[in-house]
């Protein structure tokens, strides 16, 4: 196929498609203006039915609690995968952990930079925990305050060296926080089963509207999330930096091997 | 000029910047230099969920976008670079 016929294939299906995209986009209602009932009712009841003051969180946890479910086992499947992919292979060989271009001479990280990365860890420690656990109160939330918490040790990378980043790091750890963090959320609606209601029924005392322990199981399914995202994405460091800074192609055999 | 007109000349102008910056990555051939435009993407993309009223979306798009997304680009980046340095000429 030369290049006027890719051309032309591409035309066609480029008016083809701004054909169906104006379709589509022109009965939409206006900025604004929300046509179905389901918000609506929602922003009415949330806050009474479950003291939970951030509506958006009542949804996530509990009106639509299984398919957040269903995006935790997404999120975990694929960082299972990219694990899976990265791994050290029989032909790769680990050399001391190197991280920057072979012809050019790095200076070494200045000691301002390093003291105030470390300071701006424990500051982010802090605040992921904030996030994490208002979630139910103030715009947040699991997934918000999991990933943030995972970037405390990127950040330490950043500010220091790889050394650090392994010392916050055990993999056998963050593994086990993140298979917990999915099962406590499957378990915790397996419990309201027992309890004779729906899976993931909200089965905890609700507790006063406003204060940090209210709302029940959508805190508790918030903080099992926290956990699941945040030892997913340290793993997903994990292993991208094992790959990328330690493993290296055993070039030399194989070329010997193929030799032989 | 009243609360209202400002809110949509500023949802107006967020959308508009989310397009050219959008634009921009897309143009940028050179891998290295989109993954610092996507973050930069990242960054308008926090400003128009938050114009429109959806801080969570917001907090969300904002730590991935800005720690998630760049490591993964920029660590298979490196990868690719010594694999292909280690490659004999």
């Amino acid at each position: 196929m030369n290049l006027r016929w890719r051309k032309t294939v591409f035309f066609l299906g480029a008016i083809g498609l701004l054909f169906l995209y104006g379709w589509g986009a022109w009965n939409l209602p206006g900025l604004g203006r929300y046509p179905g009932p389901y918000g609506d009712v929602l922003n009415r009841v949330a806050v009474y039915e479950r003291h939970a003051t951030n509506v958006v969180t009542a949804v996530i946890f509990d009106y639509r609690g299984l398919d957040t479910l269903g995006e935790e086992s997404v999120l975990f499947a694929s960082v299972m995968g990219c694990a899976l992919l990265l791994r050290k292979r029989e032909d790769d060989r680990e050399d001391p952990p190197f991280d920057h271009e072979y012809s050019r001479a790095v200076p070494q990280t200045s000691s301002a930079v390093r003291t105030c990365g470390t300071a701006l860890a424990l500051l982010l420690v802090v605040f992921g925990l904030d996030i994490m656990l208002h979630g139910q109160l103030t715009p947040g939330g699991g997934f918000q305050g999991g990933v943030i918490l995972a970037s405390v040790p990127l950040l330490l990378y950043l500010a220091s060296d790889y050394e650090s980043f392994q010392q916050v790091t055990d993999q056998a750890l963050v593994e086990a926080v993140e298979g917990l963090g999915l099962s406590l959320y499957a378990v915790l609606g397996l419990v309201a089963i027992v309890f004779g209601a729906p899976y993931l029924t909200n089965f905890l005392p609700l507790g006063t509207t406003g204060q940090v322990n209210s709302s029940g199981t959508i805190f508790a399914l918030s903080l099992a999330t926290g956990m699941e995202v945040a030892g997913g994405i340290v793993l997903l460091m994990m292993v991208f930096f094992h790959q990328t800074l330690v493993l290296r192609k055993d070039d030399e055999r194989m070329r010997k091997e193929v030799r032989e | 000029m009243n609360d209202a007109t400002l809110m949509l000349w500023l949802q107006g102008s967020v959308l508009a910047g989310v397009g050219v910056v959008a634009t921009l990555v897309v143009l940028t051939r050179d891998p290295l230099k989109q993954v610092i435009g996507f973050t930069f993407y990242g960054l308008v993309l926090t400003l128009m969920f938050f114009v429109f009223q959806a801080p969570d979306v917001a907090l969300s798009e904002m730590a991935v976008g800005a720690v998630v997304i760049p490591l993964m680009v920029l660590l298979t980046l490196a990868k690719l670079k010594v694999k292909s340095q280690a490659e004999p000429k």
